[in-house]
């Protein structure tokens, strides 16, 4: 109660931190140096702050850090293999996905819980479950390819 | 940023009661957070506790029997959306919860919690009034059982003593040849107006009247009063108009940022006319 020590499996590593009952999980992962994840509306509704917490996508400005405790964690830090990209990564990038790239890090990680529930999602599909995402500069057409791009290329990788 | 609070985990119900019954009005109960910790974050609701009910192994459970479907406590809209029983015995429900806010508030946000948070602009309220659901609630003294109808008393306001938790939310089973639709107009985050309808047609008649409740566009659902349709021509377009009609006079909108009321009450007709059109067209 008040401030307790949490086991943290963030990005496949292994941790203990203490946080108090009312941290939030983006302050908590912020303040460890991945700043990947970005706060903008604080209300869950823009989709920005997304991370996968035991493999669902969560605004991670709404949900408490201590509710990471024992489960994996996975921000968009995790997804590179070392220099090489996640396929969703390079995607972005060959699609021009992004322009000021401020909603882009939760835009992947969404897009990577879609792809591992999904495999193979038609359009409507990528529509439906990245609507909690907002974009303010591409008009979204280049990140529905993107992400159906990745979903080709992972599928022929397997 | 939120201001500081403790966060009680419980694993029994009986624990939660104790700490219900020990910190009043100074504690709510915290499952997905999805709201609370919103309006706790924008300071419209501060709890110096929270009572953290996840760890209750039996408040997350979903089951049919032959005529009821109960959801637990801390089923999020998540577990729902994809439960097989649910797709099978209630599969308008499903469907509603596959469509609730963003995956991420699915993910988190549970059913009982959206109904204790009262917030008027939802989507389980009408269809879960639609089809006479009722909210189990357990506290200190005893056990009751409320229909949704009177769980909710207002806007973010509920029937929920400080004393109390839910336990779970028991939907009757449509029979067989029920049909139910739900469909709602939303351009941001929340409904605009959604409108549940639940009928049985039989020969492009209605038996009996048909269940018309309109959410999200007042401070709570509102039923329809559709006595006088009862046996109405379900194909006719002068009776979808007159039920339109009908809905439209049953609500007093809301005014914001989503429209002002005459535009909302002409939305509530619109939608009921779909609701209603949908409702035959699956209809045998």
């Amino acid at each position: 109660m008040g401030r307790r020590e949490i086991h943290l499996r963030l990005n496949g590593g292994d941790r203990r931190v203490e946080v108090d009952d009312q941290t939030l999980l983006i302050e908590l992962v912020r303040s460890l140096g991945l700043v990947g994840t970005k706060l903008s509306c604080d209300t869950q509704v823009c989709g920005a702050c997304t991370m996968l917490l035991d493999s669902r996508p969560v605004s991670s400005c709404t949900t408490l850090a201590i509710e990471a405790d024992g489960k994996p964690v996975e921000t968009i830090e995790g997804l590179a293999d070392g220099a090489k990209l996640h396929p969703l990564q390079e995607a972005f990038i060959e699609r021009f996905a992004f322009q000021c790239g401020y909603c882009t890090p939760g835009m992947i990680v969404s897009a990577k819980a879609l792809l591992e529930a999904h495999p193979q999602p038609d359009v409507a599909k990528v529509r439906h479950w990245m609507e909690g995402n907002i974009c303010r500069c591409t008009g979204y057409q280049t990140i529905v390819d993107a992400v159906l791009d990745a979903a080709d290329k992972m599928r022929s990788a397997r | 940023m939120l201001r500081r609070f403790d966060v009680h985990k419980v694993t029994s119900v009986a624990e939660a009661l104790d700490l219900r019954q020990r910190f009043g009005a100074d504690a709510a109960i915290y499952a997905g957070g999805t709201e609370l910790l919103l309006a706790m974050k924008m300071g419209v609701a501060r709890w110096p506790n929270l009572i953290d009910v996840k760890p209750i192994a039996s408040l997350a459970d979903i089951s049919a029997t032959r005529d009821t479907l109960r959801i637990g406590a801390t089923a999020t809209h998540w577990d729902i959306e994809r439960n097989t029983e649910v797709r099978r015995v209630l599969p308008a429900l499903a469907q509603l919860e596959a469509n609730v806010a963003n995956v991420r508030v699915r993910a988190a946000g549970t059913l009982a919690g959206n109904l204790a948070f009262g917030e008027p602009h939802a989507d389980p309220p009408s269809l879960l009034v639609a089809l006479g659901a009722r909210v189990l609630l357990e506290g200190k003294v005893g056990s009751r059982s409320l229909p949704v109808a009177e769980f909710i008393t207002g806007m973010y306001e509920t029937a929920l003593a400080a004393d109390e938790i839910i336990l779970a939310i028991e939907i009757p089973l449509p029979a067989r040849d029920v049909r139910v639709a739900y469909v709602k107009f939303q351009i941001l985050e929340r409904p605009s107006v959604g409108v549940a309808a639940v009928a049985t047609v039989r020969d492009g008649r209605f038996v009996g009247s048909p269940g018309v409740v309109v959410g999200a566009v007042d401070e709570m659902p509102r039923r329809v009063s559709t006595s006088q349709f009862a046996g109405a021509d379900a194909h006719d377009v002068g009776t979808r108009e007159a039920i339109a009609e009908a809905a439209g006079a049953a609500v007093e909108p809301t005014a914001d940022l989503a429209g002002d009321v005459e535009y909302k009450r002409h939305l509530v007709g619109v939608f009921a006319q779909r609701a209603l059109a949908s409702l035959v067209a699956t209809a045998a």
